[in-house]
């Protein structure tokens, strides 16, 4: 777990995936009109309908707008975000009618090669399809052919609009509607892609579906939009990760993610969130605001997210479950860090509908540096939900005495023969545990890896295998700098014992 | 913040206030200024909505369309034999407020202490009004909370008890208040100002009753001051009738190294808000907040705690039973909050909810707001029934379901009354718990003969 290269990474790193690619961009001008939406939609060559979803949305967030609606319950704090000042369209430029990866720039081909995700022949044995999406466009799916033989649908979201238009129909805005939140509502009018999973009857997704999203351009917001739908008995894995380049200002990312899963099916969603998250004085990053929610719609069906959040300046994401379903399952496994300036106000929401429901959440907050982490999180359990069950467990863990671990759980319940359990803890790294691993010979360092890759092992274990080898070393980079040397966070009297999750409960 | 109400219903206070001012035209002047912006601030903010993350799941909109009439004093009609179920053995001394007004006739210090000066705020604040400007309305937020801008404005009446330095009190302090009905719908809005001083100790029991049906508003306030090393348990019981409004406000200070117990028991009411805001403000301070909220019918119980951890050192302990059966609704709320310098903070909190009927709804926000990394912060909730085993070990014992629900109701009513130190007071709101669980429990009350003699052994 813990090598030689971690403690060079916690010391030296900065974020290495800052760098900018030059590529002819499309981009239109800044600002938000009806023409913009217009001129998106026929860049898209959408059919009609999609046009007029978008009006209905752009036309809905106008009044929001105007009545100030952006939602400012969160704990995180922005200045106001100038929505005139943002270009909604970006593209790199690119012959029309591609159809293979060779007609891909090949300068995109080389900055997905530089962050690690070759969308080339070596990716093939590690079989994972990828959707690779650059500022506002889908460049490349990996894996289609083979894909399509089981009859799963892998596309970006302007593929499946113009090839399934029915699917599309059928299912946009049927789990996040367009009047839902201020942003995904934003969200509706100026999408410009994402990526599209259909999963037939019967169909277990023969292997992990991995989109991928980099901003590049600036001044640009990216807003794409992912739809998944797994049919009666249809099982998926779908992973996403996502960066983008240094910059000064801050940039607008808000995605929507809508998940359905029908009677028996089984969706996994996972994310390594590691956006661009400002520089040290907390200047520049993402703002990440994002609405995520999965519908259970048929019977013993799963939906369950895993996120592991390190970048992005603010963060303000709950991915949700709705169980609808009878016995249908909702899960959620979290681990968000803030370092230097970073906010995240992030958490989720289990609604229980149909009987016998049951849910896990688990979330573990990392705060260092000035970082503020919130937990958030509803579970409601509502009069027809007999039998529902849930359990929550959120854990925080804070690094320096100038940061903030906050957690605002929400219990509602409706039934009375729910069973819930929510318990929660908030304490320090252990200076006596440090001290034990150093006596063994580890450095300060590793030794705070190790604490820490313990802390979030709940998590991790959830992740497709490649995905958390790659969050473990992320985490560390992440937290790079927010731990001295001597094994020291501000404040060296402590001797407080780092309470491990199980034992919080305590009685 | 709170939405404005619609300032027509607010015209009932508008007068209220009126005839207040021109009572209390001798009263000094930070107090009739404190009163004056502690009502326009009312009238400016109204009473608050769900929209209100504060009160996010209970509704106050029958307070607010009501019109209430401040209840007059010095018209009881009350005897000492129908207060005699209200009596604590033992107690130091007992102050009755009828409708929110002192009654001295029926208040009873004969066995008080010299060291404690017990007695109505209003009679101190007619005596010696300097003596109380350090304390009165010096800790309780008006900022937040409508309820306590519209008692501060109805500052009049309430208890007032001052534990001279070094004393030590064992007998309980016991602050009864009465509702009588009126005909019409009454409001009070009672004040206390509780000071202990240095080194002191003393257990206060503050009851709220009703002896008549009928609609009454009650917007209690409770000052409690803890000065250094002072050792309170303060007591609240809430049983008034089903149609009584209660919300109350329990402000604790507690400098260094006092410990303070707030152990509160609700039973009645149609709609109840209890407030308790303790702030450890001195090292090595020390604070419990133990409770229990038992509804059924219609009951609507929210539970309001923010605790705020100031100073370094310091330890919290919250914990929160809740029994809910018919339709009743509870709310729990609890905050804990820990400020940049107290490090060392060890808080827990513990909120849990047994729920009897399938119509019962509980909300429960159990929240940590932490900004020094030192600290050891948890908090748990949760939510179920009887437990089934539970049930099953003491019918194979030879207990009747019935009789088996009621015992494992009382030893969850119980971890409440346990946090309670052994003396007057926990005995009787032993005996007060007793008598608002038996009739919770509904389908299987197996025959009332073999219940009560099962109580006789449990108690």
């Amino acid at each position: 777990m813990t090598t030689a290269n971690t403690i060079q990474d916690f010391t030296d790193q900065e974020y290495k995936w800052g760098f900018i690619t030059e590529v002819d961009e499309d981009r239109i001008p800044k600002g938000l009109n009806e023409d913009v939406v217009r001129l998106i939609s026929s860049k898209k060559e959408e059919p009609e309908f999609m046009l007029q979803w978008r009006l209905k949305a752009y036309r809905h967030w106008v009044s929001l707008e105007r009545s100030q609606s952006e939602p400012k319950w969160a704990h995180i704090k922005y200045p106001p975000i100038d929505y005139q000042n943002i270009v909604y369209y970006s593209a790199p430029k690119q012959k029309p009618g591609r159809t293979s990866l060779d007609e891909v720039d090949p300068e995109i081909l080389k900055a997905y090669e530089k962050l690690g995700i070759s969308l080339g022949e070596q990716k093939r044995l590690s079989g994972v399809a990828v959707d690779a999406v650059f500022d506002s466009v889908s460049v490349a799916t990996t894996f289609k052919e083979k894909l399509a033989e089981k009859g799963v649908i892998f596309c970006s979201f302007s593929e499946a609009v113009r090839k399934h238009p029915a699917l599309i129909e059928k299912y946009l805005g049927s789990v996040v509607p367009y009047t839902d939140n201020f942003f995904a509502t934003l969200n509706a009018a100026v999408f410009s892609d994402g990526s599209f999973v259909y999963v037939p009857k019967g169909v277990r997704c023969p292997m992990e579906l991995s989109t991928y999203f980099r901003i590049n351009a600036a001044d640009t917001g990216q807003f794409e939009r992912t739809l998944i739908i797994a049919e009666e008995g249809a099982s998926v894995s779908y992973l996403e990760g996502c960066t983008a380049p240094v910059r000064d200002e801050n940039q607008l990312h808000a995605a929507v993610v809508e998940l359905v899963a029908l009677d028996y099916a089984q969706i996994k969603y996972s994310t390594v969130q590691n956006w661009y998250p400002g520089d040290k004085q907390g200047k520049g990053g993402i703002y990440n605001f994002v609405t995520k929610r999965g519908k259970c719609l048929g019977k013993n069906s799963k939906i369950s997210w895993t996120q592991v959040e390190t970048g992005s300046a603010i963060t303000w994401k709950y991915p949700s479950c709705i169980l609808i379903g009878d016995n249908s399952i909702g899960e959620f496994y979290s681990v968000a860090l803030t370092n230097n300036y970073q906010q995240a106000d992030t958490g989720t929401k289990m609604i229980h509908i149909g009987k016998n429901t049951r849910s896990t959440v688990v979330a573990k907050g990392i705060s260092a540096g000035f970082g503020q982490n919130t937990y958030r999180g509803q579970v409601k359990i509502m009069k027809g939900a007999t039998g529902a069950r849930n359990y929550t467990q959120c854990d925080s863990l804070l690094i320096g005495d100038k940061c903030g671990a906050h957690t605002f759980p929400y219990i509602e319940v409706r039934n009375g023969s729910a069973q819930m359990e929510h318990e929660a803890s908030t304490s320090k790294v252990g200076e006596d545990q440090i001290f034990y691993l150093r006596q063994r010979g580890l450095s300060a360092e590793e030794a705070v890896s190790m604490i820490i890759n313990g802390f979030c092992k709940q998590v991790f274990r959830e992740l497709p295998m490649e995905f958390a080898v790659e969050a473990q070393k992320l985490l560390s980079v992440s937290l790079k700098g927010a731990w001295g040397k001597d094994g020291h966070a501000g404040n060296p009297q402590s001797t407080r014992e780092y309470q491990s999750s199980g034992d919080s409960e305590g009685d | 913040m709170a939405a404005v109400t619609q300032v027509a219903e607010l015209g009932s206070y508008v007068e209220a206030f009126r005839e207040l001012e021109q009572r209390t035209i001798r009263q000094p002047d930070w107090l009739r200024s404190m009163r004056r912006d502690a009502f326009a601030r009312f009238c400016d903010a109204g009473f608050p909505t769900t929209k209100d993350e504060d009160w996010r799941f209970t509704n106050v909109a029958a307070i607010a369309r009501g019109s209430f009439a401040a209840a007059a004093a010095g018209n009881s009609r009350l005897t000492m034999e129908e207060l005699q179920p209200f009596r604590i053995p033992g107690a130091a001394c007992r102050l009755v407020f009828v409708n929110g007004h002192f009654e001295p006739e029926l208040s009873d210090k004969a066995s008080c202490p010299p060291a404690v000066e017990a007695g109505s705020l209003a009679g101190a604040l007619a005596r010696n009004p300097e003596t109380l400007n350090p304390h009165l309305g010096r800790y309780l937020n008006t900022q937040r909370d409508s309820f306590c801008c519209l008692n501060t404005a109805f500052l009049e009446d309430g208890a007032y008890v001052r534990i001279a330095k070094g004393t030590v009190v064992e007998a309980p302090l016991h602050l009864l208040f009465v509702f009588i009905g009126a005909g019409e719908p009454l409001m009070a809005h009672p004040r206390n100002l509780l000071i202990a001083e240095p080194d002191t100790q003393v257990d206060i029991v503050e009851e709220h009753v009703s002896l008549a049906e009928g609609i009454f508003f009650s917007n209690v306030v409770t000052e409690l001051v803890a000065q250094e090393n002072a050792v309170l348990s303060h007591h609240m019981i809430e049983r008034e009738n089903r149609e009584a409004f209660h919300v109350s406000t329990l402000r604790i200070q507690a400098a260094r190294n006092a410990n303070v117990r707030s152990h509160s028991v609700l039973t009645g009411g149609a709609l109840v808000r209890n407030n308790i805001h303790p702030v450890l403000s001195g090292e090595g301070a020390e604070c419990l907040i133990n409770g229990l909220f038992i509804g059924d019918g219609h009951q609507h119980m929210d539970n309001y705690m923010l605790l705020e951890h100031a100073s370094p050192h310091c330890s919290s302990r919250q914990f929160y039973n809740g029994i809910l059966d018919g339709e009743a609704h509870g709310v729990f709320h609890g905050r804990i909050i820990v400020h940049k310098d107290a490090q060392k903070t060890d808080a827990k909190q513990t909120n849990r909810n047994l729920l009897l009927s399938d119509s019962a709804q509980i909300d429960t926000k159990p929240q940590l707001e932490i900004y020094a990394d030192d600290v050891k912060c948890t908090h748990g909730a949760t939510i179920g029934q009887i437990d089934e085993e539970a049930l099953f070990y003491l019918r194979t014992r030879g207990l009747k379901e019935g009789s088996a629900r009621q015992l494992l109701l009382f030893a969850f009513a119980g971890e409440c009354l346990e946090r309670i130190a052994p003396g007057a007071a926990r005995t009787y709101i032993e005996r007060i718990i007793h008598q608002s669980l038996p009739s919770r429990v509904r389908p299987f009350s197996g025959g009332g003969l073999e219940m009560d003699r099962h109580w006789e052994e449990v108690g």
